[in-house]
């Protein structure tokens, strides 16, 4: 909100400078946005006479004038500016001033043989509009020699302040000025605000026509009929202040409701009471009506807006906007003035389903000072016989205030206790007093009665704020908040602290972290799963955006495709973060996902790279999950995989047949050319919070048991079918001696003709480990010929010659 | 029998001059085989008298002793030697670059949530989380924000269709945890709450998503005052300048009162953003004392009661520590920005071992 120095002096009597108003503003929670002084630069210029225009001896459209700028000394210039006349006042620049709208400094110039010393000024050669139709032109009886910032009214800065939404009392500038009087920058004056009689009753009667007997969207509407006015210009004051704002004054009767609006936060509507068919009727719209509105904009409006009704139908939308059809217009002679309360609910509904913004809905949708309306209509009344003329009826009142005032406990020592600071109960009332609440029993608690224009004060807590932001923030005293246990316990739980395992071992790993948007597009979103309508967007930013993400694969893969179209092809990019299945609390869960694309790394001269495949994604997913403390080899290899993988060359890690810890392999190539990704792309996905938990809480490793015998190492080679797993042979060996096999690797797998059809050899290194003693001979050969069988018998296969 | 120092002599220059592995067998098998000069020597000690065959022993011993170990080094020499001979030939190019190895990364925003959990970790905060679904009730209705609040229309909400009619929203603040861990827990309370964000906004300042932590301290006696401690010992430590200038402004929310925002001192002279003292000062976090209504709405006791909360942008607080200068590249996923702002694996911020390598 915008408002100038001299306009809140108006209602702040004070010596305070323009800094301590401003910092004094934002410490009282009216938070400073800028300070425009407009007078900056423009000191050196002066009121002068143009004692003689006469015309340029050789250029058509020049003239030269003599220009006495007040101090005895005449000075001739050179003058193109088609108003430049003799007799005229306007601003003059002597020779050396910087006219900041040319950004010119000015010098001696002799234009087409005549000497011009200084310069008469537009209002956009002095940088304060963009008027440049002709140089300033100021009121005849303008004294000369004088500072021009002084006698155009800009030696006022424009303050700006943006209020919070439960302020709308300092939607006025005395609503400000109330405050900074509270925090002891000056004193309120009083307002002039004496009834005006009226002189005859209104021809105009005001009706409240709601089912609900309290008139709830409209309980109180003041009204007054004034005859005879002219609805001419503003005076100068008037237009000053509000070009000052930024608004643009239209006639009169137009800029005093800004006036009232902006000033005592007190919108107004002013109808032309000759274009006012019958009685005013205010009642809720009815479907389907139509009101052309002030903007010129017509508004279909539902059953649910408060309408000001003639006899034609919709002549206002209570408290947003006036109707075009019964405004007023420089023809105007009878007015009906409207000073009115609008439910704040109501207000804000209409004009957010008309997408109407106005000043006035802008404050009635805040909350306006119900008790207010009568003076509000005599200040205005006073101001339109000032300005416009004309008489006066008596005032119209339908329905009455709606809140006749709320009182509240107040203990004054809930200023220490919820601040921790020391207020003295003088002080607590004195700020109380002149923020004007009104307190009232000494005994504890206080009585205080909120002012009417306090809708925001609700509860003691409310009362306490007052008293702190008027006191000061900065006397509260920064105090260290009390340790329970001089040691902390863990702020992490386990599962958040796997989160950061999962994370940092995967950035250990050369994977390179990405944070993704959890939303993400629905015929992406479809290629991995179908997406519930409950986690369709209702209102996405855009179609890339609509529905919630079912894994970040498809985030991750997209991005890498990105990097690819970029030069950086190889991307290997991780996520730890949500996916979302459901629209309950336990509708997501954490996952560990991440993507190794194209080749193991650039063409290096010893290590040649090769194309990523599932194995990497393996290893990814196995290390995560042996960090977070799942028993690696237990878990067990599933190939029943999701369709976004590739049917044969993925699997998912499960420890028993129904949880998954992770899932891994290669991205199917039709889920790539469907995202347009250049593959191969592998992938994992690791659900941390799917690891068990270890039983004992207890930190204690098992005990360490050495044994003092050598590990002995055999290696089989078996021929088998080619689509026996591995890890059926692994398991049957390592099943053939429960106590002495200690490992089991795969050490060589190949296919070949000599093999025949259909076939494969599996080679693996078993390990032994004797515990008792040294095995013999015949004892390892016992167990070779277990491992043989149990592997011939699982597999069908045999051992290899 | 031979004299031994001239035998000893005879060797010794043999041994000198052996010139392979298989010389010096020859003369290992020469002197100390079963039929070489030493032990024909050892043997003709039978025939001596007892006290010249002591002596005698005694120094045939020593000079065998004495050979073989001549014969040792001389075969270690060689060895030696040739293993010279062959390192020589055995030189790499030592320039060459060794294998590739990826560097990995951490995203700065989880760097920065990890910074934020190592600070007020140490002043007994821990980590509440919740889900990025909610209903109106969690994100709004129980924060004293309601449904025709002014306020509630400046969130700029997503919304999902829910069941039987029963919209749900994104969460447009962290909030809805504070709300979830009231109703769940009783006082004290001291977590903080870091997650994802939504607000249907997208512009140079704005994305859809983005990250917030917010606070929560419920107890029977902590004021603004402890608010005000405890802030600015986050915003010194986070920002790592000692005497930080902080300053609390009255403001509103509807779930605090009353309410402040913060600011902390910063300079732009010459054109260069620098945090600390200066003439400026940079809105960083919103804050306030729980309003009752909220306590109350948690099923929590507000005449016995009270407490303060907080709320901060994750990706402000980046940005502003590691000069990042624009909003949405975070979510971009490009390359080069993540390994340019990210953090290598092991950088675990701390308060023991530091925020910041």
């Amino acid at each position: 909100m915008k408002f100038t120095l001299g306009w809140l002096k108006e209602h702040l009597d004070t010596t305070a400078t323009l800094k301590e108003i401003t910092d004094g503003l934002t410490m009282v929670g009216l938070e400073l946005e800028g300070v425009e002084d407009r007078a900056k630069g423009l000191e050196t210029f002066v009121t002068a006479r143009v004692v003689e225009a006469k015309q340029h001896p050789d250029a058509d459209r020049l003239r030269v004038c003599t220009v006495d700028p007040g101090n005895g000394e005449t000075v001739e210039l050179v003058c193109g500016a088609p108003n430049a006349r003799t007799g005229m006042i306007g601003v003059f620049a002597p020779g050396g001033s910087y006219i900041p709208g040319i950004d010119v400094t000015l010098k001696p110039t002799e234009i087409r043989g005549v000497m011009s010393n200084g310069m008469l000024l537009s209002e956009r050669e002095m940088g304060i509009s963009d008027e440049h139709d002709g140089i300033v032109d100021l009121p005849a009886n303008t004294p000369i020699g004088k500072a021009a910032i002084d006698v155009m009214g800009l030696n006022d800065p424009i303050i700006d302040i943006a209020i919070t939404p439960n302020r709308g009392d300092c939607l006025g500038v005395r609503g400000v000025a109330r405050d900074l009087a509270a925090a002891g920058l000056g004193s309120l004056k009083p307002l002039a605000n004496g009834p005006v009689p009226g002189s005859f009753e209104s021809p105009i009667k005001v009706h409240l026509e709601f089912e609900d007997a309290d008139n709830k969207p409209c309980p109180y509407f003041v009204g007054r009929y004034v005859k005879g006015v002219t609805n001419g210009e503003s005076p100068a004051w008037l237009k000053e202040r509000l070009l000052a704002i930024g608004l643009r004054p239209i006639s009169a009767l137009v800029d005093i409701t800004n006036l009232m609006t902006f000033d005592l936060n007190r919108p107004l509507h002013v109808f032309d009471a000759d274009k006012v068919k019958g009685d005013i009727r205010v009642r809720l719209s009815k479907p389907g009506e139509t009101m052309l509105a002030l903007n010129d904009k017509e508004y279909t409006l539902d059953g649910e807006m408060t309408a000001i009704c003639d006899d034609n139908g919709p002549e206002g939308l209570g408290g947003v906007m006036g109707g075009e059809v019964s405004g007023v217009t420089g023809a105007t002679v009878n007015v009906f003035i409207e000073s009115a309360y609008f439910d704040p609910v109501r207000t804000a509904m209409t004009g957010r389903k008309l997408n109407l913004q106005s000043d006035a809905r802008y404050r009635f949708e805040r909350g306006i000072d119900p008790a207010f309306l009568e003076t509000g209509m005599e200040i205005a009344t006073r101001l339109v016989l000032d300005l416009c003329g004309g008489e006066p009826s008596e005032v119209v009142v339908a329905g009455t205030n709606p809140d006749p005032g709320r009182s509240l406990d107040f203990r004054p020592d809930r200023v220490k206790e919820l601040t921790g600071v020391e207020v003295t109960r003088d002080e607590i009332q004195r700020i109380l007093a002149v923020l004007g609440f009104d307190i009232s029993g000494d005994g504890d608690p206080w009585q205080v009665k909120i002012p009417t224009w306090r809708s925001d004060i609700v509860h003691e807590a409310c009362l306490v704020e007052e008293v702190i932001r008027i006191n000061g923030f900065d006397s509260i005293p920064a105090t260290p908040l009390p340790r329970e246990s001089s040691l902390p316990k863990p702020a992490l739980s386990e599962e958040q602290k796997r989160r950061v395992i999962a994370r940092r071992v995967l950035a250990g790993r050369g994977l390179t972290e990405a944070v993704t948007y959890s939303f993400m597009g629905d015929k992406e979103a479809a290629l991995f799963a179908d997406v519930p309508e409950s986690l369709v967007l209702a209102n996405p930013i855009s179609s890339e955006l609509s529905v919630m993400r079912p894994t970040a694969l498809a985030n991750l893969i997209q991005a890498a495709g990105r990097n690819a179209a970029r030069g950086f092809a190889n991307a290997c990019l991780f996520e730890v973060g949500p996916e979302y299945f459901g629209d309950g609390p336990d509708g997501q869960r954490i996952s560990a996902s991440g993507i190794r694309m194209g080749f193991t790394g650039p063409k290096h001269w010893s290590t040649a790279p090769v194309p990523v495949d599932a194995y990497l994604a393996k290893a990814d997913a196995v290390a995560v999950l042996g960090a977070l403390g799942a028993p690696v080899d237990k878990l067990q290899v599933f190939t029943d995989v999701a369709a976004y993988y590739h049917p044969g060359r993925a699997g998912e890690l499960r420890l028993g047949p129904k949880n998954t810890l992770a899932r891994f392999g290669e991205i199917n190539p039709k889920v790539l050319r469907a995202l347009d990704v250049k593959g191969p792309v592998v992938a994992f996905e690791i659900y941390p919070d799917a690891v068990p938990y270890p039983k004992s809480k207890s930190a204690a490793r098992p005990l360490l048991v050495l044994s003092a015998f050598q590990p002995i190492e055999r290696d089989f080679a078996f021929v088998v079918d080619i689509d026996v797993e591995a890890a059926k042979v692994v398991q049957a060996a390592r099943g053939a001696e429960k106590t002495l096999i200690s490992d089991v690797r795969v050490f060589d797998v190949f296919e070949g003709a000599s093999l025949g059809e259909g076939k494969k050899s599996l080679a693996i290194t078993v390990v032994l480990q004797p515990t008792e003693n040294t095995l013999t001979d015949e004892e390892i050969e016992g167990i070779s010929q277990k491992i043989v069988q149990a592997v011939e018998k699982v597999t069908g296969g045999t051992l290899r010659a | 029998m031979e004299n031994p120092d001239q035998l000893r002599d005879t060797i010794m220059k043999d041994v000198d001059a052996a010139n392979s592995v298989d010389a010096l067998e020859e003369i290992r098998v020469s002197v100390l085989g079963k039929k070489g000069r030493i032990t024909d020597m050892m043997k003709g000690l039978g025939r001596m008298a007892p006290e010249e065959r002591k002596a005698a022993g005694q120094a045939l011993n020593a000079l065998k002793d004495e050979i073989a170990a001549a014969l040792d080094q001389k075969k270690t020499a060689l060895a030696d030697a040739d293993l010279d001979r062959r390192l020589v030939t055995e030189k790499i190019d030592v320039t060459l670059p060794s294998a590739p190895e990826t560097q990995g990364a951490v995203h700065p925003i989880s760097q920065t949530i990890d910074e934020i959990t190592a600070i007020f970790g140490e002043m007994g905060f821990t980590v509440a989380e919740g889900p990025d679904i909610e209903d109106d009730w969690h994100n709004f209705t129980a924060l004293n924000i309601p449904a025709d609040h002014p306020a509630r229309q400046e969130h700029d909400t997503f919304y999902l269709p829910g069941e039987h009619g029963e919209r749900k929203v994104l969460r447009t603040h962290t909030s809805p945890v504070q709300i979830r861990t009231m109703t769940a827990t009783t006082p004290p309370i001291r977590i903080i709450t870091p997650g994802r964000t939504y607000r249907s906004d997208y512009d140079a300042t704005h994305s859809p998503m983005f990250h917030q932590v917010e606070g929560l301290v419920i107890d029977k006696t902590s004021h603004m005052g402890h608010l005000k401690g405890c802030l600015i010992e986050f915003c010194s430590a986070f920002f790592e300048v000692d005497d930080l200038p902080v300053r609390f402004r009255p403001s509103y929310f509807p779930f605090t009162e009353p309410s402040a925002e913060v600011d902390i001192g910063c300079t732009r002279e010459g054109g260069e953003f620098r945090i600390g003292h200066g003439d400026d000062w940079l809105e960083i976090l919103g804050s306030g004392m729980v309003n009752p209504n909220v306590l109350a709405n948690c099923g929590i006791d507000p005449t016995v009661y009270q407490g303060f909360a907080f709320g901060i942008g994750i990706e402000r607080l980046a940005m502003l520590k590691y000069g990042i200068p624009d909003l949405r590249t975070f979510f971009e996923s490009d390359l080069r920005w993540l390994r340019h702002y990210g953090f290598r694996s092991l950088e675990v911020p701390g308060m023991v071992g530091g925020l910041v390598r």
